[in-house]
């Protein structure tokens, strides 16, 4: 599934969406950035509560597909910025993590 | 001897917001020369991960990068406090970051087990009081 796919089946809100042709395969859960660079893979979709502008190196570095921003976090625009620069998707819902998790799963 | 293309960078120890400059340079030079997504994402983590541990412990330092066709070798240093117990500071979940920087998402004692975890050589040269030398070699073939 693509990320403009995932983004338009569970009315996901496209923050930044610079690759949404990007193949989404799998995904991680977590805030603390070590353990996202540990454990996440590439390709991944990657869901967190995290807004500050070290989400948009830890995507791109861990090379996951894109963001999902949980819980109706929202990003300031210089973070918005970067990640367009970058090449990361992000997108927004306001469902928490575990409910987003469980209803992409079954998709990646 | 094979020849090797040399990057230098002044990591600032001030910045946390613009930590991972380099490690970002990197990549995209990687990626500019062929190399293969998962070298360069286990090159671009584990510099990343030293970057941010010159900033949040060591007021940054310097980051060298060595590219050969067979491997890459990335040297960081720096004049910080330096580590008192290596093998304590390598176990998962050992921190000494201040609940600033763990507000951020870091501090979590993974910095050092993943620059572990994605190179296939590391060494650990620090003296207390002086600062800290670590160099990992990722093997490319």
């Amino acid at each position: 599934m693509t990320v403009n796919e995932l983004t338009e089946k569970y009315g996901l809100s496209p923050v930044i969406v610079p690759e949404g042709e990007r193949e989404i395969r799998g995904g991680y859960c977590g805030d603390l950035l070590s353990w996202v660079m540990g454990r996440a893979q590439q390709d991944n979709v990657w869901i967190t509560i995290m807004s500050n502008m070290n989400i948009v190196a830890v995507a791109s570095l861990s090379d996951v597909s894109a963001v999902v921003l949980a819980e109706g976090v929202s990003l300031e625009q210089s973070v918005i910025d970067t990640a367009a620069a970058k090449g990361v998707n992000i997108l927004a819902s306001e469902k928490g993590a575990f409910e987003l998790a469980a209803l992409i799963a079954p998709d990646v | 001897m094979t020849d090797s293309l040399t990057f230098h960078f002044d990591v600032d120890g001030e910045n946390f917001v613009s930590a991972g400059q380099a490690s970002v340079q990197v990549k995209k030079n990687l990626r500019e020369l062929g190399f293969p997504p998962e070298i360069i994402r286990r090159v671009s983590i584990a510099m990343y991960e030293g970057e941010i541990n010159m900033v949040i412990h060591a007021g940054g330092g310097t980051a060298d990068v060595d590219v050969f066709e067979d491997r890459i070798v990335i040297v960081l240093s720096d004049h910080g406090p330096g580590i008192p117990d290596i093998d304590l500071a390598m176990q998962e979940g050992y921190s000494t970051a201040t609940d600033n920087v763990r507000s951020l998402g870091f501090g979590a004692g993974m910095g050092l087990p993943n620059m572990k975890r994605y190179t296939d050589e590391m060494r650990i040269d620090s003296t207390v009081g002086k600062g800290t030398v670590i160099t990992m070699c990722i093997l490319c073939s």
